[in-house]
């Protein structure tokens, strides 16, 4: 992704990681370069330390999948129940039922979602006035950093029973319309709340890529008489194609997680029945209901559908003849 | 400041009145959906209780503006409490973050590190492949961590995006500047703190906020790991606000009925010191940090 690697600010920008650093006397052997890179690995103990416990330790834990576990028995104590928990999985309606309803909303997400930053990053690209641009920049990237819990609050103020919108109603002697806690509109309402939440800070991305676009290009296409629309599709979509791949690849990896706290939040207010995704599944019928061996299986089977799919992904791009998310 | 208009590229032409006219639309419209329900909440915070239902929840602008909710939020004090537990978590769980991802990042950024690409090829992993919420509950358990504070940090010390974003930028910095302070006689540690990170600044600055950000606005965690609701964060006391607004189970008794103005008060807290630090910060996003990082 050679556009993507815009170099740091103060400093000049270097082709390669550069080459050895040290002068000090060579040291061979692995004990030797142990001893030679003391500082650096002594360095890295507490965060290495950290994913050992909190991320190998948890992976390890996903053989808890194969017992029926009792947390005061512990993984030794716990019986061992073969692939039990796995079949009571593929056999749960309700397991299927979060598991097309999360489809089905990263459906709607990539739909729906995924053009919205490419085209507000254009909007904002084609501004000649950069303050005007800076400002629309720093509004539109703020609500990624508020958390869901702001976010469901504002969404309820603006479209609840009462809120804003059907205040206005009113005002105009109009019907009120009832947006939030109906279920027929929830899966539209949580894709419109994640455009709202993230479409702004989505366009950074695109925004790089574009900068990186050779002006000449584009005063060529002029000069032979492209109109705005031709420009777009023979240099700027061209010249953004490698990022779209990317962002699709690591997109389609996501495909079961839509996001849990979204979904946590206003599940009482609409019911499963739209808002049960895998991972608040996961949550209700593993934590909840203390069948951790159950839930287990459920989460393990959505992290290896993920990896399967990036894989598949980056191999179809491959043979497209884009770079993917990892070369080779 | 001439540096501020970027002059038009003569083969662009001038756009005609229409296409001016749709995009100030476009523009205007992107910034009110944003920051129009901010506005609201704020005026529905300041607004007197009464007025906010004889308008029915929301006033637009109030008419006799007023801290009264603000006050008798700070005298309730489960809000300040859990203000203050907010605060503690972020500042101290973004120093120990911050600290933990350079030290990491550094040293995975040498060349030629012994075992580097091994540890880098292990952590890439687990962000490809995340256990999920039951293990890392288990592994909280285990460690004995429910029911402190270190919940809410430790099972979240380093993030692999970060981590990533501050390697490559590391990686950015030319050897030759190292190479020259070693000459010197800086051991690994001095190079790491009087040429690397001086001129990584906008990069620590952008992990900073991103770690800052999410530790204050965690909340859910504080559900599962911690019993006692008298050590929630703001977060989780103010999910209990909008629950108990939105028809949902309230976490707590008292806060179930709390008038709209109070609620919309709490929203308020709960985002001021994002919305206060983030524009310092944000400068820095334009500058590249970000993207150099994007692949593993």
């Amino acid at each position: 992704m050679s556009v993507l690697s815009a170099p740091p600010d103060a400093t000049t920008p270097v082709k390669k990681p550069a080459a050895p650093l040290r002068v000090s006397r060579p040291k061979t052997g692995f004990w030797g370069r142990v001893r030679r890179d003391r500082i650096l690995l002594l360095l890295m103990v507490p965060g290495v330390l950290y994913f050992l416990v909190f991320h190998y330790g948890a992976i390890a834990g996903l053989t808890i999948s194969l017992t029926e576990y009792k947390p005061f028995l512990g993984l030794a104590g716990s019986k061992f129940v073969g692939f039990a928990n796995f079949e009571r999985l593929f056999s749960n309606p309700d397991f299927w039922h979060a598991f097309f309803n999360t489809l089905y909303i990263s459906f709607l997400q990539i739909v729906f979602f995924f053009p919205v930053p490419l085209a507000l990053a254009m909007l904002l690209h084609s501004l000649t006035r950069n303050t005007i641009r800076r400002f629309v920049q720093s509004v539109v990237y703020l609500p990624h950093f508020i958390s869901w819990v702001v976010v469901v609050a504002l969404f309820q103020q603006m479209l609840g029973g009462a809120g804003v919108l059907n205040g206005l109603l009113a005002d105009g002697g109009m019907d009120p319309v009832s947006i939030i806690g109906n279920p027929d509109l929830f899966r539209p309402l949580a894709v419109f709340q994640v455009i709202w939440k993230e479409a702004g800070w989505g366009t950074i991305i695109f925004l790089a890529a574009l900068a990186n676009i050779d002006e000449q290009q584009y005063e060529a296409a002029a000069m032979d008489g492209a109109t705005w629309w031709r420009r777009v599709w023979h240099v700027t979509l061209p010249a953004l194609r490698p990022v779209i791949v990317l962002l699709l690849i690591l997109r389609l990896g996501e495909i079961l997680s839509v996001g849990f706290e979204q979904f946590f939040l206003q599940r009482t207010a609409v019911g499963p029945e739209v808002a049960e995704v895998v991972d608040t599944f996961v949550y209700f019928f593993g934590i909840e209901s203390g069948d951790y061996g159950f839930g287990v299986a459920a989460g393990l089977f959505k992290g290896v559908v993920g990896v399967i799919l990036i894989f598949a992904a980056n191999k179809v791009a491959h043979r497209l003849g884009e770079q993917g998310v990892y070369s080779r | 400041m001439s540096a501020n208009v970027q002059h038009r590229p003569t083969w662009m032409g001038e756009p005609k009145a229409v296409t001016k006219l749709a995009k100030a639309i476009a523009l205007i419209v992107t910034v009110l959906l944003v920051l129009f329900p901010f506005w609201i909440v704020v005026a529905t915070s300041l607004a007197d209780p009464q007025e906010v239902i004889a308008n029915g929840g929301y006033v637009i602008w109030p008419q006799r503006p007023t801290l009264d909710i603000y006050k008798s939020l700070i005298d309730e004090g489960v809000v300040t409490k859990a203000m203050l537990i907010s605060t503690g978590v972020t500042l101290v769980g973004t120093a120990i973050s911050l600290a933990c991802t350079v030290f990491l990042a550094y040293a995975l950024s040498r060349p030629q590190i012994v075992g580097g690409s091994l540890i880098l090829k292990l952590i890439l992993f687990t962000f490809l492949f995340p256990a999920g919420m039951i293990p890392n509950y288990l592994v909280v358990q285990n460690t004995q961590l429910t029911d402190t504070y270190a919940a809410l940090v430790l099972p979240f010390l380093v993030s692999v995006f970060n981590l990533v974003v501050m390697r490559g930028f590391f990686m950015g910095i030319p050897a030759e500047l190292l190479e020259a302070a070693r000459m010197d006689g800086a051991g690994e540690f001095g190079v790491l703190w009087r040429v690397v990170l001086p001129l990584s600044k906008s990069v620590v600055a952008v992990v900073g906020l991103f770690y800052g950000v999410t530790y204050w606005n965690r909340w859910f965690e504080a559900i599962l790991y911690l019993n006692d609701s008298q050590m929630w964060p703001l977060g989780t006391v103010l999910r209990s606000y909008v629950n108990a607004g939105a028809g949902g189970d309230a976490g707590s008794e008292s806060l179930a009925f709390a008038p709209q103005s109070m609620q919309m008060a709490v929203v308020v807290l709960a985002t001021l010191p994002i919305v206060c630090v983030y524009p310092f910060i944000q400068r820095y996003f334009a500058k590249g940090v970000l993207l150099g990082a994007v692949k593993g």
